[in-house]
């Protein structure tokens, strides 16, 4: 898996993001530099607080970074407009949210429709989609489920049915298999592999090692800065 | 767009109390404006019928307190005026603005059908009463001049009259009695319900020269206890006052200090109902403004709790690439199918209640198109608003900061 150096299509560079909660201030991420190549498969590894989804968030274009840059395909982010930023969350991206984030009103297929909708796919066709999409996460029998019909699991792959079905460049998965059983998450790894072969890039971020031994390497994340000491995945899992 | 049309469906289906919530606030606003608006014209139109009812451009002439009459109005008291003030009045050279002259001398007696009796007013007047005091007959006919002239026995009575005496009989061609002596009914008057001084329909007319010579207990057989005079027109009521109070003057040798009689006019009653009007108005004005408000910032309420709720799924909509102009139309298409569905059934309701609202309250409602209109437009611009405003300001929001939204 040693692929050569392609021009990166994420770039961070010296990103920093504090909140600020009353008279506190927290630093989550505290100056993180990251190049992800196109086609490249990454785990983000890192306590509980270190800063991942935070930095998930401005990879994503759901939050912008307090200072430095992020170039998305080599364009500053934060000079794009509003409609260009809906259609690069749309078009390029697919999301998976660490609280999976689906609308409880709406049965798992029309959660997974969202996208399309907002890309002006006619009605029948997204049907179509979201129900393959579902298939493949292994809920073709759950359809015409509300979220709160299904088990935390089931509604993890929903989530990641959605941010699939508009078949994005990059995938950004918060802890994608944080709710499944090994089965299940086997299944998901295998998608996300599939989908890596396929040319995809991705980024999930896991707590364990098995799901990060899945990734072509790793970045460990502590307290709102990338470990210097870079290891493959790869690397990791054979020694 | 035909998309937009279906989020927005779904979003209120889906919501179905909240929807049913916003509808019920705008719904009761419009039909409380149109209700309160349309009582409150009901009741401007009834103080307008009712000054109606005494007949138009009218003038009254009372005998008035003089050092010689006694007590005045009093039964077997010589009245101040009599028979020939009317003639005097009539004359065109003299009144050229009065039209007509209707005397009348009248008394509460007792009128006698078979077994039946009734206590009414017997008024004694002219043919020209009809017209002055803006009557109509519904049955039979009123009496004529040659009546008059011949000093004829017949009664036009009013409907309370008609049924106290001869119940759903009809009166026309029956007899009656009054005082010993026999009146032949020939008509029944039209039936206007009280005024502001009698009931107008609690009374039996018959010709003056009958009354003079039957009825009259008066010194003065010839003497009237009233005279209406109508005046050619609304605007020379004034003009024909004036005259009126100088022939009258001059015939009844007296001065401006000593007058027996006093002239009262509509206009009184006018400058009454006018400010009642008004008063009426401001007052409604009042309570649609309120109405309306109350209305509004229920429909507001509802709206800005709706979309606060709702921030999280801006969130997420925008997450999912959806543009700030696609949450703005999805807000606005709900915001006013709401508002346009509260609207109709709220002119429904206030439609409906207008017109069960009488039979109930014995009080015309009147729909006013005006603030009907006017209600429906506040309603529907306040949801709107209320609708649209919040859901475009989360929709400037980064999408991870609405999502994280309470
Ligand atoms: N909206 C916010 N306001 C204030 N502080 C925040 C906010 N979001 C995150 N933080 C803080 O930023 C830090 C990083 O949070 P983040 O969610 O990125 O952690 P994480 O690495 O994803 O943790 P976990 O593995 O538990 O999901 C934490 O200390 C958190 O308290
Ligand atoms: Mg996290």
């Amino acid at each position: 898996m040693s692929a050569p150096p392609r021009t990166p299509i994420l770039q961070l560079i010296d990103v920093r993001k504090t909140y600020a909660t009353g008279h506190l201030e927290v630093e989550a991420l505290a100056g993180v530099s990251l190049d992800v190549s196109e086609g490249d498969y990454v785990a983000v590894m890192g306590p509980s607080g270190s800063g991942k989804s935070t930095l998930m968030h401005i990879l994503g274009c759901l939050d912008s970074p307090t200072s430095g840059l992020y170039r998305l395909a080599g364009t500053d982010v934060s000079t794009m407009s509003e409609a260009e930023l809906a259609e690069v969350r749309n078009r390029r991206i697919g999301f998976v949210f660490q609280q999976f984030n689906l609308l409880p009103s709406l049965a798992a297929w029309r959660n997974v429709e969202l996208p399309l909708i907002y890309a002006g796919i006619p009605r029948a066709q997204r049907r179509k989609l979201a129900f393959a999409s579902l298939e493949r996460v292994g809920l073709a029998d759950r359809v015409e489920h509300r979220p709160g019909e299904l088990s935390g699991g089931q509604q993890q792959r929903v989530a990641v049915a959605r941010a699939l079905v508009t078949d994005p460049a990059l995938i950004l998965a918060d802890e994608p298999t944080g709710n499944l059983d090994s089965r299940s998450t086997e299944d998901v790894l295998a998608l996300l592999s599939e989908l890596h072969d396929a040319g995809r890039t991705i980024v999930l971020i896991t707590h364990e090692a098995e799901v990060a031994a899945a990734a072509a390497r790793t970045v460990r994340i502590r307290d709102g800065l990338v470990d210097t000491g870079e290891l493959t995945g790869r690397a990791v899992s054979s020694g | 767009m035909l998309e937009t049309f279906r989020t927005a469906g779904e979003a209120i289906r889906s919501h179905r109390m909240r929807s049913i919530l916003t509808m019920l606030g705008i719904l009761i606003g419009i039909a409380a404006v149109i209700l309160t608006v349309g009582l409150g014209k009901g009741a401007q139109q009834q103080v307008r019928d009712e000054i109606n009812k005494l007949g138009s451009n009218l003038l009254i002439v009372s005998p008035g307190s003089t050092t010689t009459s006694g007590i005045r109005g009093g039964r077997g008291s010589a009245s101040t005026l009599t028979m020939s003030d009317a003639v005097t009045l009539s004359n065109a050279a003299v009144a050229p603005d009065i039209k007509q002259v209707a005397p009348v001398a009248s008394s509460s007696l007792s009128v006698v059908a078979g077994n039946t009796n009734w206590t009414t007013n017997v008024v004694g007047t002219t043919v020209d009463w009809l017209t002055v005091r803006a009557r109509n007959v519904a049955q039979g006919r009123f009496i004529t001049q040659d009546d008059v002239d011949q000093g004829r026995q017949v009664m036009v009575i009013g409907s309370t009259v008609s049924s106290e005496l001869f119940g759903q009989r009809s009166p026309v061609g029956q007899t009656v009695t009054v005082s010993g002596n026999t009146f032949s009914i020939i008509g029944v008057l039209d039936t206007i319900g009280s005024s502001t001084t009698a009931d107008e329909d609690d009374q039996a007319v018959i010709p003056q020269t009958s009354y003079a010579s039957r009825i009259s207990t008066s010194a003065n057989r010839s003497s009237i206890t009233t005279m209406y005079i109508e005046a050619t027109s609304q605007s020379s009521l004034s003009a024909a006052y004036q005259e009126a109070t100088n022939a009258l003057t001059t015939s009844h040798g007296v001065t401006a200090t000593n007058r027996d009689f006093s002239i009262s006019s509509q206009q009184s009653l006018l400058t009454t109902a006018t400010s009642t009007d008004q008063t009426l108005t401001v007052l409604l004005a009042g309570v649609a403004g309120i109405s309306l408000l109350v209305g509004g910032l229920g429909v507001m309420n509802i709206m800005l709790v709706s979309v606060t709720e709702r921030i999280r799924e801006i969130g997420l909509r925008k997450a999912l690439g959806a543009t700030p102009s696609a949450i703005r139309r999805q807000f606005l298409v709900e915001a006013s199918s709401l508002g346009l569905s509260g609207g109709i059934l709220g002119l429904t309701l206030g439609i409906v209640g207008a017109v069960v609202l009488p039979h109930f309250l014995s009080q015309p409602v009147l729909i006013s198109p005006f603030a009907a209109a006017g209600a429906v437009a506040v309603a529907l611009v306040i949801g709107i608003v209320a609708g649209v405003y919040p859901a475009s300001r989360a929709a400037r929001l980064a999408p991870i900061d609405a999502l994280r939204s309470e």
